[in-house]
């Protein structure tokens, strides 16, 4: 063997090497998918230019641009999101770039946002108050229509109002005005004004309740299941999963019988989650909530309250699932305390509990954060579970509200997690709905981040608090 | 080692000053001054504050003390000396019963404070760990302020009041000689402070709970000769208030520090007397040997 080859091979050089190629492919992958989301998600919102395309066949086509590539057949073709799904059928439409004479940006093309069947691309055309026209050609209809609408949004009465809007090849619509959301010349938009309309549709998207089988509107229900979920989880798992490892670690004897039970809870952890999900059913729906309904609620059975699926049962499905996570991350905690500390306090005449309570669970609180942060962001991604414990696709009530007794925890609720599936997977039109899948993926992220993040500085500022300066 | 031994006879207690060493010395050379004129030399101790009575102790089934028997007088400071793993430290530990918390520990025999059996069941065994403190080896001030590891003790006890606390603390602090150089930090973390100041505030908060004897454990071995000298100086006025027992490794340093001496072996009790009489005059083969560097 050559001297260099024995040196890299027994100098650990190529374990260094393998371990860095391992972690940076990990990096990158991890990075790649955030790219994708990040790209995908934050592009839903940008009012993109409309474009008119005049195909060789003589007829026009109107939509925004969403990508280009070459077919399998080796003709390079571009996709326009053509809206008008009540006209076409479809959203989105494959062209042959060949086909194209020409590709124009008239300012005059108009979106229209409607409550039922999608967008709506084209111009407009004429606006009616019952049989009278109001407003014909193009310019008049998009001056009288602002006033309209923002009428339209304080009242709750119907205006009467008819709009006429006319597609790329002059193909009529009429539609109610009560049904348009809003009307937008995306080509007239300046960069600023455009940005403006960005923000306004976050901001539609993170508050206000999701439209057209979730496909449109906004996701403020599951972002706000979510959130809850997870809050009555951490506060079910904390107390028990730490109560837990205190005993295991503090107080029992070391033996067989502790060794055993930690190997179980070990082993817990790897159990699917839908086995939780199953369990959670049997036993705290139809279990628990079964009973509490026999005893308390019997006036309204055979209509369930507590014996449905609920964000409470939910809740204690994830604790279930996420307390092996606590108290493993509790018991490294405690077992890295050195014994120096709990001398010390013995030695000054502390009882054990008041040695754990005031040296012990303090020092060790940063390690059983960590373990929170662990649960909380296990239970926020978690879906199986969910959906045989009271996640539904559109929920009609929020788990908090005005009325008595405000938090309603038998409610069902919505998910950042389960909506990604229904919207992504089970809605009728999942191309249309696709950029909405993206869009929620990246709330989630947010939200798993955000809650991670507070996490991380609870307990940054706990160790700040106790870590000596550097002298 | 003459020069040590014209020193460890020091009679007139020193008050620990911050000032370091420099200070210390010259203190020192007063006090060679003064040892013609006085000497504590074999004056006899009426009653120990502390008696162990033929103690043996066990680590499971190894019998790590064998029948000791020694009586450690008030108001002085007793050294423990003796190679590694003779069974000094564990001795000390059994003075406020810390072993207590190891599995599979027993004990025969008693040790007796001011005339009171620790072992015996009725003694309320936080009561007793607060009359006899301890200092550890390691210094293990815990994670929090200084004012807060200071009022650990107390605050133990029940007190809330705030002005009172401030006091203990003041006191204590100022006991272990440590005040002036924290009182302008007490709030900040412990863990802040350098190695020596460290188990200066071990020693400050053991006080704070007003201890009658106090043990140490190899207090000084992880400090720097600097350190070591002034937590040395402050034994001096300690003993003004109350009995300290020093286990150490150093036998320079026991002769400086203590009025009595015993000298440990394998688990063995092997000689114990006054600190001149055993470093001079050892009436045993085996202490002679260790103290003259033959082995351990």
């Amino acid at each position: 063997m050559k001297p260099w080859v024995r040196y890299f091979f027994g100098s650990g050089e190529l374990f260094i090497w393998g371990c860095g190629a391992g972690l940076s492919l990990s990096l990158l992958m991890i990075g790649g998918l955030l790219v994708l989301i990040l790209l995908n998600g934050f592009g839903y919102f940008w009012p993109a230019d409309l474009v008119e395309l005049t195909l060789k066949d003589g007829k026009h086509v109107i939509g925004q641009l969403a990508g280009e590539e070459v077919s399998p057949k080796g003709i390079p073709r571009i996709r326009m999101k053509i809206g008008n799904r009540d006209l076409y059928g479809l959203d989105y439409r494959w062209i042959n770039t060949d086909q194209i004479i020409e590709r124009t940006k008239p300012p005059d093309l108009v979106m229209v946002e409607r409550r039922e069947w999608g967008n709506f691309y084209g111009r407009l055309g004429t606006l009616h108050k019952e049989d009278q026209i109001v407003a014909e050609g193009s310019d008049a209809v998009w001056q009288s229509l602002p006033p309209l609408l923002r009428h339209q949004e304080s009242s709750e009465t119907e205006s009467g109002y008819t709009l006429r809007i006319v597609d790329a090849n002059g193909k009529e619509k009429s539609v109610s005005l009560s049904q348009v959301m809003r009307v937008l010349r995306p080509n007239d938009l300046s960069t600023l004004e455009k940005l403006w309309v960005y923000v306004g549709n976050v901001w539609t998207v993170l508050t206000t309740e999701p439209r057209e089988a979730n496909t449109e509107g906004g996701i403020f229900p599951a972002i706000f299941g979510t959130v809850m979920m997870v809050i009555i989880m951490t506060v079910v798992v904390t107390p028990v999963g730490v109560i837990s490892a205190l005993y295991l670690r503090e107080y029992a004897r070391q033996g067989v019988i502790v060794r055993t039970v930690r190997i179980a809870v070990n082993n817990l952890a790897g159990v699917p989650s839908i086995v939780f999900g199953v369990f959670g059913l049997g036993f705290f729906v139809y279990g628990v909530g079964g009973t509490i309904d026999a005893l308390w609620f019997s006036e309204r059975l055979p209509t369930p309250t507590f014996g449905t699926g609920g964000i409470l049962w939910a809740s204690l499905t994830l604790a279930l699932l996420t307390v092996p996570v606590v108290i493993i991350a509790t018991e490294e905690g405690l077992a890295a305390v050195p014994r120096e500390y709990r001398e010390g306090s013995i030695g000054l005449g502390a009882t054990k509990w008041e040695t754990i309570w005031k040296v012990v669970l303090p020092t060790a609180l940063p390690g059983i954060l960590t373990g929170l942060i662990l649960a909380m962001a296990r239970a926020a991604g978690e879906v199986a579970p969910l959906m045989l414990t009271g996640v539904v696709k559109l929920a009609p009530a929020m788990p908090i509200d005005g009325t008595w007794p405000f938090l309603h925890l038998d409610r069902k609720f919505m998910h950042l997690g389960f909506h990604i599936y229904d919207v992504g997977f089970q809605s009728p039109n999942v191309e249309a709905a696709k950029p909405m899948v993206y869009v929620t993926t990246l709330v989630l992220i947010l939200v798993v981040v955000t809650l991670n993040l507070t996490g991380i500085v609870m307990r940054n500022r706990m160790r700040k608090k106790y870590a000596g300066s550097a002298v | 080692m003459p020069d040590q031994q014209s020193r460890m006879s020091s009679g007139p207690l020193v008050l620990a000053t911050p000032l370091g060493v420099k200070m210390g010395r010259e203190t020192m050379k007063r006090e060679e001054a003064a040892d013609s004129s006085f000497s504590k030399e074999n004056v006899v101790q009426t009653k120990p504050k502390l008696r162990v009575q033929r103690f043996s102790f066990f680590y499971g089934p190894v019998k790590s003390l064998f029948n000791i028997d020694v009586g450690i007088p008030e108001h002085e400071v007793t050294a423990f000396i003796g190679p590694s793993g003779c069974g000094k430290s564990t001795l000390l530990r059994c003075m406020n019963r810390l072993n207590d918390l190891i599995e599979g520990a027993r004990h025969e025999g008693n040790i007796l404070i001011d005339d009171v059996d620790i072992f015996d069941p009725r003694i309320d065994i936080t009561d007793l760990r607060k009359r006899v403190g301890m200092v550890f080896q390691k210094s293990n001030p815990f994670p929090k302020s200084i004012y807060e590891n200071v009022a650990y003790g107390p605050r133990l006890q029940g007190m809330r009041n705030r002005p009172m606390l401030d006091d203990i603390v003041e006191r204590s602090l100022r006991g272990a000689g440590l005040w002036e150089e924290v009182k302008d930090r007490l709030h900040k973390s412990a863990l802040g402070l350098s190695g020596g100041q460290q188990q200066r505030l071990c020693i400050a908060r053991a006080l704070a709970v007003k201890p009658e004897v106090l043990l140490m454990d190899e207090p000084c071995s992880a400090l720097d000769p600097i350190a070591t000298g002034i937590i040395e100086e402050l034994l001096f006025s300690l003993k003004k208030e109350l009995t300290v027992v020093i286990v150490t490794h150093n036998m320079q340093q026991a002769a400086r520090v203590s009025d009595s001496t015993a000298f440990m072996y394998l688990g063995q009790l092997v000689e114990f007397g006054r600190t001149k009489q055993l470093f001079t005059n050892p009436s045993k083969k085996q202490t002679e040997d260790y103290i003259t560097g033959r082995f351990g």
